[in-house]
């Protein structure tokens, strides 16, 4: 089996190749493949804090909201005095941009150290409602803050996320969180899940592991923010609220906790689902929280997920 | 200092709706130990049925809007217990994380069935019960909080003498102490849990009459914040402690009309989510709980 460092160059030179024919694809449908690659980004950075630690966080919109303010200002406030007047070429509009989404990263990850500390005290479901009430919180600030926009939101944010940006970010996310559960360091995350008392016994750090996965899983949920915000143009407070945190706990659940490829799998097939849906736009939400409920009560270990033995979360 | 007074009965009337649906919250926490997240969407059913009901029956009438009153909380007992039977009574022993799960589930489901069945766009609750505003000096009293302190505090005695003086109260607190030893000695588990769904759910029928009483403007999406906040007062007061969840409400009600009133306003949504982090952090057991040691 080749390394995964080459799988992750293939990925970056497959994203390269469809970017190059993107022109000649379907407006529509490459609308929808954005849709699904920051999708996945989200399923796939949320699974290491709740399939593979085992930590219950409802929160993920919120950590997607300060990526998505803090790469969106950053474009707009920053941007224009790196650039010039001109607006600069495709490749440097492309460097800021992914110095963008950085700084997105970078301050939701400091958003999921806030959260991760006082998770070392709680577990499962009070940790799920700090969670979302630290997403609340956030909201309620960037409601009250200005330069932000307030209440009505930024709008004219450049439209730089393309398809090769979305992809190479799945492809990065994929593969940061997959080498870091499967290398020994990582076992750290599936100990901390199997038996926090026992790992902690053997000398674990298992709040050292749970911040990590916290401000990792939140990093890449803030790079995901920022190329919505760029895809989109126009971001609010409000659409990072808690149906969306569920949207994302339901493509993990679906997957299979702890279940990379099935998570890919569900936030393909949960994305594609109100696409197809949408004559009965209406039922949506009644269709995804009945699949919760009868996902909880048949196949509690996700859709997805044919290991025998691994139903325990 | 009126204008102290006056944000103070605010407060308590605020609070004292809080409690009721913290009581929900903090019953089914003792026996069930997972937090029932479609509690709030019971409150919210609790206020569509008064909706409904209270076209049929006479405006301003004491007798019509205790009907009201009374079937909302018969209504919201049947749906909570229906809630318990069809989607946690077969996770009972599951994983806590699963039974969560189906709970966010349920309260969706609610949520959304509510959008599509009663329609996403608010209503004017009716006047059911006769309202009227009393001055004395410059504090200005509604009936309509004279009447939910009234109501609330009612309930909560009645609660009190359920729990503590009655058979099935007790079998109550036998299962939220040790719900195997309590089977062993005779207690239906559950007829126990679906009988504290029952009484948990009514007081948040009540709950939803009462607050639409006072923001008569009720949709299907309602119950999301007033629930949100009757949990962190669950949590306030010690989660599983009756007294608790009641001193819970009525201080985070009185905190929040407090903020609401200041210059800080628009920040009152997230003072409640404040409270809970910072009560979790120094004293995760509550105002009024105990400390418990994990055991292997």
């Amino acid at each position: 089996m080749p390394k995964p460092h080459v799988y992750l160059l293939a990925a970056l030179i497959i994203a390269l190749g469809i970017s190059h024919v993107s022109d000649k694809i379907d407006p529509y449908h490459l609308d929808v493949l954005t849709g699904i690659g920051i999708n996945i980004i989200l399923a796939v950075s949320l699974n290491l804090v709740n399939g593979f630690t085992g930590q219950f966080s409802l929160g993920h919109a919120g950590f997607m909201s300060v990526g998505a303010y803090a790469a969106a200002a950053f474009s707009l406030f920053v941007g224009p005095r790196l650039l010039g007047s001109a607006g600069g070429t495709a490749f440097q509009q492309g460097c800021l941009f992914f110095g963008a989404l950085l700084t997105g990263g970078f301050f939701a990850s400091l958003a999921g150290l806030l959260v991760g500390v006082p998770s070392l005290r709680l577990k499962g479901d009070y940790l799920a409602l700090v969670t979302l009430g630290f997403g609340e919180i956030i909201r309620v600030i960037i409601q009250n803050v200005e330069f932000l926009g307030g209440a009505l939101g930024l709008n004219g944010i450049p439209p730089y996320t393309t398809i090769f940006w979305v992809l190479a970010f799945v492809a990065l996310s994929v593969f940061v969180v997959s080498c870091l559960v499967n290398s020994t360091y990582g076992r750290g995350f599936l100990a901390t899940h199997d038996d926090e008392i026992a790992s902690e016994a053997v000398g674990l750090n298992t709040t050292h592991y749970k911040i990590v996965a916290f401000v990792i899983g939140a990093f890449f949920a803030g790079t995901a923010g920022g190329l919505y915000g760029h895809f989109k143009m126009t971001i609010t407070p409000t659409g990072f609220d808690f149906t969306k945190s569920v949207e994302i706990v339901v493509m993990v659940i679906m997957g299979g906790m702890g279940n990379t490829l099935g998570v890919i799998l569900a936030a393909v097939l949960l994305t594609l689902l109100p696409e197809l849906l949408r004559p009965i736009a209406e039922y949506r939400m009644i269709i995804y929280s009945l699949l919760l409920i009868v996902l909880m009560l048949v196949r509690p270990q996700g859709l997805f997920n044919f290991k025998l033995g691994k139903a325990k979360t | 200092m009126s204008e102290f007074l006056q944000q103070l009965l605010n407060g308590l009337s605020l609070g004292a709706i809080y409690a009721l649906i913290a009581l929900g919250y903090t019953m089914v926490y003792g026996v069930l130990r997972f937090i029932n997240f479609a509690h709030s969407d019971v409150f919210m059913v609790g206020a569509f049925i008064g909706y409904y009901l209270g076209k049929l029956v006479p405006e301003n009438t004491v007798w019509g809007g205790l009907v009201v009153l009374l079937a909302a909380m018969l209504g919201c007992a049947l749906l909570g217990m229906i809630i318990e039977r069809l989607a946690y009574r077969p996770l009972r022993g599951a994983a806590t994380l699963n039974v969560l799960i189906t709970a966010i589930g349920v309260s969706l489901l609610l949520e959304y069935s509510g959008q599509v069945f009663f329609g996403a766009t608010p209503r004017t609750f009716p006047a059911v019960f006769p309202s009227a505003n009393y001055a004395f000096g410059s504090l200005v009293i509604s009936s309509n909080q004279i009447l939910v302190i009234v109501v609330a505090a009612l309930l909560m005695v009645a609660l009190q003498l359920i729990v503590y003086r009655t058979k099935i109260g007790t079998a109550m607190r036998a299962v939220s102490l040790n719900p195997k030893a309590a089977q062993l000695v005779g207690v239906n588990n559950d007829v126990v849990i679906s009988f504290t769904f029952g009484l948990g759910s009514a007081l948040a029928g009540a709950g939803g009459i009462l607050y639409a009483l006072n923001y008569p403007s009720i949709d299907p999406l309602m119950g999301v914040m007033p629930g949100l906040k009757a949990f962190v007062a669950a949590v306030l007061g010690g989660i599983g402690n009756i007294p608790g969840a009641a001193l819970g409400g009525l201080l985070l009600g009185t905190v929040e009309t407090f903020v609401n009133g200041s210059q800080w306003s628009t920040y009152k949504d997230a003072i409640a989510f404040a409270i809970l982090i910072i009560i979790l952090l120094f004293r995760p057991a509550g105002l009024l709980g105990k400390f418990t040691v994990e055991k292997v």
